[in-house]
């Protein structure tokens, strides 16, 4: 594990991103259904409060960044156990811990891609959502400006807890009881960020910390996943 | 178990033979190894010694061990007791030093069934930074009789099929260390001369092998070293 951190040229780390990334982008394209399957649940979930909620505009408003965090946040949870699970199961995760280049770098271009296949798409549909909400444009800008910050911290955990429980009987059911208090954090700055709008204060100390979460976990994970990988793998 | 190629066979290729491409330091050593799988000991006090030119060939019932001792060598598991060393000096599991210079097809095709045979071959050898162009990738595949199947899914390919594709790598790669598990368990006859005569390039140009097999695999002109475990 020593050496990842000491990875001799830059060159090496970047053919490893760029490696992960088109690879994981171009199996997810195949499998574009189960892609579009993550997104339909975020929008269900996400739907389904306001039909059953009092039709009280205020109400809708104050529930709206939690709702959608929440469904964000299951929708980046429900497609963790593919991320390194399939790799694992057919060999690949043992040629990818045996290849040259660092396996930090190659665990981040797959955490890379899970995040354009599940965080990015979530991001963009956010706002149509919270319309449904009666959110005002600036809840919407805040709300969007966390998740972008978020999701990808969402990913990069997730990664972990997904190379943790490799292997592991009942793995998808116990990733989610490791991965969803780490998740609190987040979930509560990139709410809170919304919440401090509506009541005037302005969202900026939220979304820094989330930025600054989200830089720790691009240092972290990374390191943090190549080592439960190659535990897995032993 | 101690198992040492015969070193007068090794000093007399080294006097007579030219210099072999790869640096000469290629050596792969183990000192006492030992592993264990849960509380039994697999196999103990396995020494070996195998320098450029060397294949080794693991045999041994099913169960033994054979697969724990390719991938002790190979960096991706600790073994229990005992020491690999990599050009003279010791290697930990995952040790860049192995990482660079170690071929390793195991059981587990390593294929993706979303992605084509050929799509899959050239992903594994351009993460093991050794890419290959289309043409190179057709003769590979070729080699290991999957021209056919090379754009075929790797979903709808039959088993045999399947981990044909990962040693069709074996066509192209310059990586001085081959630790193969089974590799001749899913080649025809054919395949299995094919991959005989890819292991005696290999070894003849300085290259170290290590090999598990039930089947026999003839290298031409090679020193072969047996171990049972």
């Amino acid at each position: 594990m020593t050496d990842e951190v000491t990875a001799r040229d830059p060159q090496a780390i970047g053919a490893a991103l760029r490696w992960a990334l088109a690879r994981d982008l171009a199996i997810a394209v195949r499998t574009r259904g189960e892609l579009g399957v993550e997104l339909l649940f975020f929008v269900l979930v996400a739907s389904l409060f306001p039909l059953t909620l009092a039709p009280d505009p205020a109400l809708l408003r104050t529930l709206a960044p939690g709702v959608l965090w929440v469904a964000a946040l299951l929708a980046s949870l429900l497609a963790l156990p593919r991320l390194f699970a399939a790799d694992f199961a057919s060999g690949t995760l043992a040629a990818i811990a045996l290849s040259p280049r660092p396996l930090a770098a190659l665990v981040s271009g797959k955490m890379a891609a899970h995040w354009l296949t599940t965080g990015l798409p979530v991001v963009v549909l956010a706002p149509l959502i919270a319309l449904a909400y009666r959110a005002e444009a600036a809840d919407i800008a805040v709300l969007v400006a966390g998740l972008a910050l978020g999701t990808p911290i969402l990913s990069m955990l997730g990664a972990i807890g997904a190379a943790l429980t490799l292997g592991a009987r009942g793995g998808g059911g116990l990733l989610a009881l490791l991965v969803l208090p780490l998740y609190v954090p987040v979930l509560i700055f990139g709410a809170g960020a919304v919440g401090a709008v509506q009541a005037g204060l302005g969202g900026a100390p939220h979304l820094a910390l989330l930025a600054a979460g989200l830089l720790a976990a691009a240092v972290g994970a990374p390191l943090a996943t190549s080592a439960a990988v190659r535990i897995a793998l032993e | 178990m101690t198992l040492r190629p015969r070193a007068s066979a090794a000093s007399r290729a080294r006097e007579h033979a030219p210099p072999p491409p790869l640096p000469a330091s290629v050596t792969l050593a183990a000192q006492d190894l030992a592993a264990r799988r849960g509380t039994r000991l697999l196999w103990q006090g396995v020494n070996l010694t195998l320098s450029a030119g060397d294949a080794l060939v693991v045999r041994g019932a099913n169960g033994v061990g054979k697969t724990t001792l390719l991938r002790v060598l190979a960096g991706l598991a600790h073994a229990e007791h005992g020491s690999v060393r990599w050009r003279g000096a010791i290697v930990a599991p995952h040790a860049q030093a192995l990482r660079d210079d170690v071929l390793f097809i195991g059981h587990a095709p390593a294929l993706r069934d979303e992605l084509t045979a050929a799509e899959n071959l050239t992903s594994l050898a351009a993460l093991a930074a050794e890419p290959m162009t289309a043409g190179a990738c057709s003769d590979a595949l070729a080699a290991v009789d999957l021209a056919a199947q090379a754009s075929l899914p790797a979903r709808v390919l039959s088993e045999g099929q399947r981990r044909r594709v990962p040693l069709a790598r074996l066509a192209s790669t310059s990586r001085p260390l081959w630790i193969l598990d089974e590799p001749a368990a899913a080649l025809d006859a054919a395949g299995v001369r094919w991959l005989g005569a890819r292991l005696a390039g290999h070894l003849a140009q300085g290259g170290v092998a290590v090999v598990s097999t039930h089947a026999p695999i003839d290298v031409p002109g090679a020193r072969v070293a047996e171990m049972t475990l």
